[in-house]
């Protein structure tokens, strides 16, 4: 089996990561200090803030 | 005296949980102030804030509304730190803030942008990681969940949604995982080598993988599964699949798997797996029994063991004589042992230890044969605590990021006449606290001549940020003893409590 025919996270050991950041805003200092490439989501609570309703729009993939 | 209470709402304002407890320091320490509080109006924190008398009757708050709680002795104390805290809030940034890297609104966004993205470090509250975590797998991203809180029933559907996607989900609560040399959360800076790490066990695979770096040798990747992998409702999707991962990886000869004990059918399953491997495996269930193992595979009960293990039988702080450092150390107290853990994994190697060596132990994480604390009483055992429990770390960050969790109880046990001596652990690295030493040798500066023996051990690696050998340095100086490993500053525990004994 070839490394493309592996399922992705099989690859994942050989590649390269780029990360995005959703969350604690710390962790974006520490990875671009070990040169890993990495995008900082600003993010706020969805669904105007109802847990609920946040889970079932993300399982309708809005 | 006369409390009052004022609290402020700001609708849609979203900080995350470092930049809310550095702002809620600052408001606590404004004069006059008894309690403070900056959070995110989730249910569970409105929750907290309501259980601490910290919400004014009525206040109705949401999920992405940023409450101000302030309680204080007079109306013009809590006046004048709440106005504080809003003009902190409201502060214009920095020019280097404003100029820092554009910043996506959502997952889909940047992954528009960059379409190399290919894994996603979550670490929102509980409530809406699940909700994030599904956006980043439908977009074809390996997910590491650092957040806790998550239901059992959302951690299965994501896991079977990567796993149908071929894809890694890694976590809920997570800790650790290093993939490439990149720190994932709370993670190290390794010398990278051909030891592969698996842990269900974040502190458990940062102890790890830090002695196995400062020993020589070096760490391929750590792949972190989340705490709860290995139960019979998870069933170890992600473990199974990052044996597969490692199998398939070149630069890995052998491999680590770290977990509390496993549901047996679980156990059975990831060894018959492990069986088929064509890595060797070094297999620590923290504080099993021996297990039954295939060909290709040894075993641990400590974390210690296993990185000795993994290492060719190695051993770690060959030098270090509990025995002699204790025949010259005072015998001060009655004998007891209380230990205050931020890391969980370290909290339960100390168990393993102390109850091997017949000391009666209590923990509030108790791993099989132990007390469990506030079950029964615990009077006359030595009690070991892991202060990032749930009931230490709800609605605040973990000790490992603000080690103020730990202060009031080390304070106390310093004047406890009880104990003989005080465990503690440091963890460096990403992600953790810039100097926890100094912080930690400023709560013991004023103990009593007859205070507890203080015992530490210091999860780093010398390229860590903070620098391993500094911290020991400072701990030093200040008259704590620092062993080489958390095992081996348990063993000490047992040495100095014997030699106090006779």
């Amino acid at each position: 089996m070839t490394d493309q025919d592996r399922p992705q996270y099989q690859q994942l050991l050989a590649r390269k990561v780029e990360v995005v950041n959703v969350g604690l805003e710390g962790f974006v200092k520490d990875l671009r200090d070990c040169d890993i490439g990495v995008v900082h989501v600003d993010w706020k609570p969805s669904a105007g803030g109802d847990p609920q309703m946040a889970a079932l729009l993300a399982k309708l993939g809005v | 005296m006369n409390v009052v209470v004022l609290n402020e709402v700001r609708k849609g304002f979203y900080l995350d949980s470092v930049a809310l407890m550095r702002l809620s320091r600052e408001v606590a320490g404004s004069p006059g102030v008894i309690e403070a509080a900056l959070m995110m109006g989730t249910p569970s924190n409105a929750a907290i804030m309501r259980n601490a008398g910290l919400l004014e009757e009525g206040t109705a708050v949401k999920g992405n509304d940023l409450v101000i709680a302030v309680k204080a002795e007079s109306e013009s104390a809590a006046r004048e730190a709440l106005d504080n805290a809003i003009k902190s809030l409201d502060k214009p940034k920095t020019q280097g803030e404003a100029q820092a890297a554009w910043r996506p609104h959502s997952i889909a966004a940047a992954v528009k942008a960059r379409p190399e993205i290919n894994l996603a470090l979550i670490s929102v509250p509980g409530e809406f990681a699940a909700a994030e975590a599904r956006k980043a797998l439908n977009r074809g991203l390996h997910v590491l969940m650092f957040s806790d809180n998550v239901s059992l029933e959302d951690e299965l559907s994501l896991k079977q949604q990567a796993r149908a996607a071929g894809l890694l989900m890694m976590g809920p609560d997570c800790g650790t995982a290093v993939i490439g040399g990149a720190p994932l959360a709370f993670a190290n800076k390794l010398t990278r080598g051909r030891i592969g790490i698996i842990g269900a066990s974040g502190t458990g695979t940062q102890e790890i993988s830090c002695l196995i770096s400062e020993a020589g040798a070096g760490i391929s990747h750590a792949i972190g599964v989340g705490g709860r992998d290995l139960k019979k409702d998870i069933g170890g999707i992600t473990t199974l699949m990052a044996i597969d991962a490692f199998d398939a990886d070149p630069e890995t000869d052998h491999v680590v798997l770290i977990s509390k004990p496993p549901h047996p059918d679980v156990a059975k399953s990831v060894l018959e797996r492990i069986g088929r491997s064509s890595k060797s495996y070094t297999v620590c269930f923290i504080g099993a029994s021996e297990v039954q193992l295939p060909p290709n595979a040894r075993f641990s009960p400590t974390l210690k063991g296993a990185a000795e293990l993994a290492l060719g039988h190695q051993q770690i702080g060959a030098d270090f004589d509990a025995n002699a450092v204790a025949s010259r150390l005072p015998r001060n107290g009655r004998g007891g042992v209380e230990g205050l853990f931020a890391g969980g994994t370290l909290c339960a190697e100390a168990q393993v230890i102390l109850a091997a060596a017949g000391r009666k132990v209590a923990s509030n994480a108790a791993i099989p044969g132990v007390l469990k604390l506030g079950v029964e009483p615990s009077s006359g055992r030595d009690r070991l605590i892991d202060l990032g429990d749930d009931e230490y770390t709800r609605g605040r960050p973990h000790p490992m990021i603000d080690p103020s969790v730990r202060d009031d109880a080390l304070r106390a046990a310093l004047k406890n006449r009880d104990l003989s001596v005080i465990l503690l652990d440091l963890v460096l690295g990403y992600g953790a606290h810039a100097d926890p030493a100094e912080h930690l040798v400023k709560i013991a500066a004023d103990r009593g001549p007859d205070a507890p023996v203080l015992v530490a051990s210091v999860v780093g690696t010398e390229q860590d940020p903070q620098g391993r050998s500094a911290q020991i340095r400072k701990l030093e100086q200040a008259g704590f003893i620092v062993a080489p490993s958390n095992a081996q500053a348990c063993e000490l525990a047992v040495a100095i409590v014997q030699n106090a004994g006779r």
